[in-house]
């Protein structure tokens, strides 16, 4: 799911407000009993919670300032006229992939978050999604009759039980929502609370509502504070029957039909966790083709197999004018116009519409305009850098902006790699992130994976810069361990340059194809070309073989040159 | 994928000269005399040397769609990959006469491509009397859509999503639009039962004619108050409910167990009764210790007799078949129900009249240890006349049987037992007896036939010398 770092400032419930704020008192109260004499103790055994304690009560009172920062185990030593030497914004996965890395560069870092740590990925997106479709995976494997019989197994009906699946989901979150939390404190970060707000150049100020502000300095700046849904006007969001993927995720009900509006990766694997329980789907499209952004064969193939056969049926073309929720004995209603000529086409009546239209940046209410940038569409702009861009086109010093925030690449891993390369470059190293070796998966069954160009953006690339493509292309009918699962449908697919064995892209459909896409991911990012590739070797018989097959079918120019290019991302 | 092309067949047409991919075949159309050719028939094409026959993994096309030439029309499954099929004509697809997920053998017509609209009722007429042509066709048609969640592969929306916008709106599920395209069902005139009037699946399956399948991946085991207020009670589909017991174990039939659950289910449509008779074996027993060394074996005895005594009653080896006649088999063949890892099979001892008492013992040992392996071919356990079953080898006195369909008797034999016997003399004797009871069918067989079958029987049995004859 293309969601990544968090958001700020959602209100929170009063009664949560009042508990935090007093855990801080106790803190406070705490640090003081101790005394300075058992600093020195605490330090020695390595307790992060103590260290974690002084820095809450360095803020909840400024006289001790002096004294934990000594305590700190993060830090540098030499001495700042900065709090920190890097302050981050949005403690998501791109938050906190950066904080680590600034730890692991000996960088002070404190991380702030508003809303509950982890962000979009961790709560509301990629996480309990995973935890819904491993459910949905499952129940399809166990409803498939044939697939069963095929490998000899008998299985009576196979039911679910909604709430515990929807338990399951946020349980996984929650788990994984504390790993997050206790791997930042474990190395000393500090993670303040409140809606962080830009106030001038490496300034930050954090509170709650209701609460006074505090104020930070840093010597840089990362903003992290990621997507929200994306919600078209005209629909009606009401949480129950009209939803976003926020609601989805917890599963309160599964509909007899439901209209996904929008078929990208969000709606296409909440297409197969609802078909798998269940329920029929109508897809809602304002392109002329399902999937769009997929490359164009892989589209046909996916919707060949993870669309036709299932109970989904679909518009194109359209755009979904009005959505009103289920109220009044009637159905959910949707307004359908023509994308292009505008005119009303059809309405439809459903149970239940999800909203899946992709996701808006979180960046209001950041102070950006204290500091001279305008957002673009609520994007903050940036530079290859992640460098914020102010309004009349100068790099604002010390201000970075990485994940969805920055609208490059909305995906939770994208934005950690960004943070990381940011890091990379505030401890002296020049660094810029190759977006074309990032991977993206789509968690259907099976799976969809892709790194790099499609064959379309491939082609265009070529003919821009005078250079010939191939293509390679292998079933999972050819594999022998797809085979024994009886998962044989299956496409992978390689794009490269024959003149010199630069791998353009790959793409793959077929079970496990988002663990598969990796050794293409790698292989972009280091450089390395197809004929150096297909001599290395892969285990027998694994779904990796595919990928063997790939490299070993490119048929790659013999006279070219040794070395391709400075490996792009390192 | 690879792509390809077929070419569909013109009556008056040219011959083609094209590479093997297609196929094209002249076809008179003697039917419709009137019309000029402007039907084209598209064949399954040969997508390799090897290929016999092909699945339609989807039609691109929906009948109705216009089509035109080098467009990818449907996806046939070869054995090595999904290949694209392309159109060489104009027209439209005026039916599909294989649909999605159905195979057919290479040249067959899969599908009518009209050259004009006016033509494409007659099309589809045409379309209708070919698949009612090949009625296994609409057979598998109708098994592919029992299980819920396989494969019920159709590609575009159906029909109805092309009616305008209007007040009297036609409503239908995704699966219910499917559905009507697989089944041919107009979904225009048919009235939703769903929330909201809408077309559910299951009204499409009543209108098809097809027992809905039961809807087991919703229900949820336990919390139903749980759900959210739209969820729709699902209708018990289970005819009768028995009390759950914990700790059970549901274990499906195998075939096997299936066939026999059919068949004895099917028995209960025949009207049936049954006669008993006690049969001295002092005889027989004697010769069964004579012939065991040379490897009779007495199921052979009892069948051999059982055989010589049905040569004499020829009506206890007729079937009834319609219920209006009788059928008289023109062999005897002794079927003999055997228990095998944990199923019933009966092996047929075929002509057991004619052949001698020592080659119907080989011929059944031959036949036990087919199916042991499971390697008995159909003959071998379904063109049996009579029936016998035994069970007195379990010290079983008396059993009634069940008489299997396609038959007219079953004989059930019991253990021979020592028993005091009073002679006409009133001297009192022990000797060996066993009670064999034989269930038939009373539209055929009487009392009395039964009871003079049995009387010759026991004759044979009380003076089995005949027996080796």
């Amino acid at each position: 799911m293309q969601a990544s770092v968090s958001l700020l400032c959602i209100p929170l419930p009063p009664q949560f407000t009042t508990r935090s704020n007093s855990n801080l008192r106790l803190c406070g109260l705490r640090k003081e009993a101790f005394g300075f004499c058992s600093v020195s103790q605490f330090q020695n055994r390595g307790s992060h919670w103590t260290s974690v304690v002084s820095r809450k009560s360095r803020w909840g009172r400024q006289l001790v300032f002096s004294a934990s920062a000594t305590v700190a185990d993060n830090g540098s030593v030499h001495p700042t006229t900065f709090d920190y030497d890097l302050v981050i914004i949005g403690a998501g996965v791109g938050g906190h992939g950066a904080a680590l890395h600034a730890v692991e560069k000996g960088l002070k870092t404190a991380i702030i978050e508003g809303d509950v740590m982890g962000g979009t990925c961790v709560n509301r997106g990629c996480v309990p999604s995973k935890a819904l479709l491993a459910v949905s995976g499952r129940m399809r494997e166990l409803q498939d009759e044939h697939h069963m019989k095929a490998l000899g197994l008998q299985i009576a009906a196979a039911a679910y039980d909604r709430q515990a699946v929807a338990d399951h989901a946020n349980n996984l979150a929650s788990k994984i929502r504390g790993n997050l939390t206790n791997s930042l404190k474990a190395l000393g970060v500090d993670i303040l609370t409140g809606f962080g707000t830009i106030v001038g150049p490496q300034k930050v100020k954090y509170g709650k509502v209701g609460l006074s502000d505090n104020v930070v300095t840093a010597k840089d700046i990362i903003i992290a504070t990621g997507s929200v849904p994306f919600v078209p006007k005209g629909i009606e969001v009401d949480g129950k029957t009209v939803i976003t993927s926020d609601h989805a995720l917890k599963l309160e009900f599964v509909p007899d039909w439901i209209a996904i509006v929008g078929s990208g990766y969000i709606g296409l694997e909440f297409s197969d966790v609802y078909t798998a329980l269940g329920s029929e789907v109508t897809f809602i499209e304002a392109l002329d083709q399902l999937m769009p952004g997929f490359d164009p064969e892989i589209g046909k193939l996916a919707q060949r197999v993870l669309i036709n056969p299932r109970k989904i049926d679909y518009h194109t073309g359209v755009f979904a004018s009005k959505i009103t929720p289920a109220k009044d004995g009637k159905p959910v209603i949707i307004e359908l116009i023509d994308a292009k000529t505008r005119e009303p086409k059809d309405t439809v009546e459903v149970d239940a519409a999800l909203i899946a239209t992709g996701r808006a940046p979180f960046t209001k209410g950041l102070g950006l305009e204290n500091i001279n940038v305008e957002t673009q569409r609520g994007f903050v702009p940036v530079d290859e850098r992640m460098r914020v861009i102010d309004a009349v086109g100068n790099l604002v010093p010390h201000l970075y902006c990485i994940g969805d925030a920055n609208g490059k690449l909305m995906l939770a891993h994208a934005a950690s790699a960004q943070g990381i390369s940011v890091v990379e470059q505030l401890t002296g190293k020049d660094h810029v992130l190759n977006h074309l070796s990032i991977p993206a998966a789509c968690f259907t069954h099976p799976e969809i994976s892709m790194v790099g160009l499609t064959e379309p953006q491939a082609r265009e690339k070529a003919e821009r810069e005078g250079f010939e493509i191939s293509i390679a292309k292998t079933s999972f009918k050819a594999n022998t361990k797809a085979l024994a699962e009886n998962e044989g449908e299956g496409l992978a697919k390689l794009i490269y340059r024959p003149d010199n064995g630069e791998i353009l892209g790959v793409h793959i459909f077929g079970m496990h194809a988002a663990d598969l896409i990796h050794e293409a991911s790698n292989a972009i990012a280091l450089g390395t070309r197809v004929q150096d590739i297909k001599f290395a070797v892969h285990a027998h018989p694994t779904l990796s073989e595919v990928l063997d097959e790939l490299y070993k079918l490119a048929k790659v120019n013999p006279h070219a040159t040794k070395q391709l290019c400075e490996p792009v991302a390192l | 994928m690879a792509s390809l092309s077929f070419s569909s067949s013109v009556s008056s047409s040219t011959p083609f000269l094209r590479p093997s991919a297609f196929f094209l075949k002249p076809r008179s159309i003697s039917r419709l005399p009137l019309v000029r050719a402007k039907i084209r028939e598209i064949f399954m094409p040969a997508l390799s040397s090897t290929m016999t026959e092909g699945k339609i993994v989807s039609w691109v096309k929906s009948e109705g769609d216009v089509l035109s030439k080098g467009e990818p029309v449907v996806v046939v499954e070869s054995d090595k990959a999904d290949m694209d099929v392309e159109t060489f004509y104009d027209g439209i697809l005026a039916a599909i006469v294989v649909n999605d997920g159905e195979t057919a053998p290479v040249g067959a017509p899969i599908g009518l491509l009209a050259e004009t609209e006016d033509e494409i009722a007659e099309a589809k007429a045409k379309a209708a009397a070919q698949s009612s042509s090949a009625p296994s066709a609409t057979a598998t048609k109708v098994e592919e859509s029992a299980p819920v969640a396989t494969k019920v592969e159709a590609p575009a929306p159906a029909v109805a999503a092309a009616a305008p916008a209007t007040p009297g709106k036609v409503v239908a599920t995704p699966y219910a639009k499917k559905l009507a395209k697989q089944h041919k069902v107009d979904i225009n005139k048919l009235v939703g039962t769903g929330p909201f009037g809408r077309i559910t699946p299951e009204d499409v399956e009543k209108a098809a004619g097809i027992t809905p399948a039961p809807k087991a991946n919703v229900i949820a085991p336990v919390a139903p108050a749980a759900s959210a207020a739209t969820s729709t009670a699902s209708p018990a589909k289970a005819a009768t409910s028995f009390p759950e017991i914990p700790g059970s174990n549901v274990v499906p039939f195998t075939t096997m167990q299936a066939a026999v659950s059919k068949n004895m289910v099917e028995s209960l449509s025949v009207p049936t009764f049954r006669v008993g008779y006690p049969i001295s074996t002092d005889a027989l027993d004697a010769l069964y210790e004579k012939v065991k060394p040379k490897g009779v074996t007495m199921t052979a005895l009892l069948a051999k007799a059982a055989a010589m005594a049905l040569v004499q009653h020829p009506v206890v080896n007729a079937t009834c078949k319609d219920g209006k006649s009788f059928t008289y088999n023109s062999s005897i063949n002794i079927a003999v129900a055997v228990a095998i890892n944990g199923g019933l099979i009966t092996p047929v001892l075929q002509d057991a009249d004619k052949l001698d008492l020592y080659l119907l013992s080989q011929k059944w040992k031959e036949l036990v240890e087919k199916a042991r392996a499971k390697q008995l071919q159909p003959q071998e356990y379904n063109s049996g006349t009579f029936t016998l079953s035994n069970l007195g080898m379990f010290g079983v006195d008396r059993f009634d049987a069940i008489l299997p369909p396609g038959q007219g008797a079953i004989m059930a034999v019991g253990a021979s037992k020592p028993t005091v016997v009073a002679d006409k003399d009133g001297f009192f004797s022990v000797k060996n007896k066993m009670l064999v009871n034989v269930t038939a069918d009373h539209r055929i067989i009487y009392g009395a036939d039964l009871a003079a079958f049995l009387q010759t029987f026991s004759k044979i049995i009380e003076n089995p010398e005949s027996l080796t004859m």
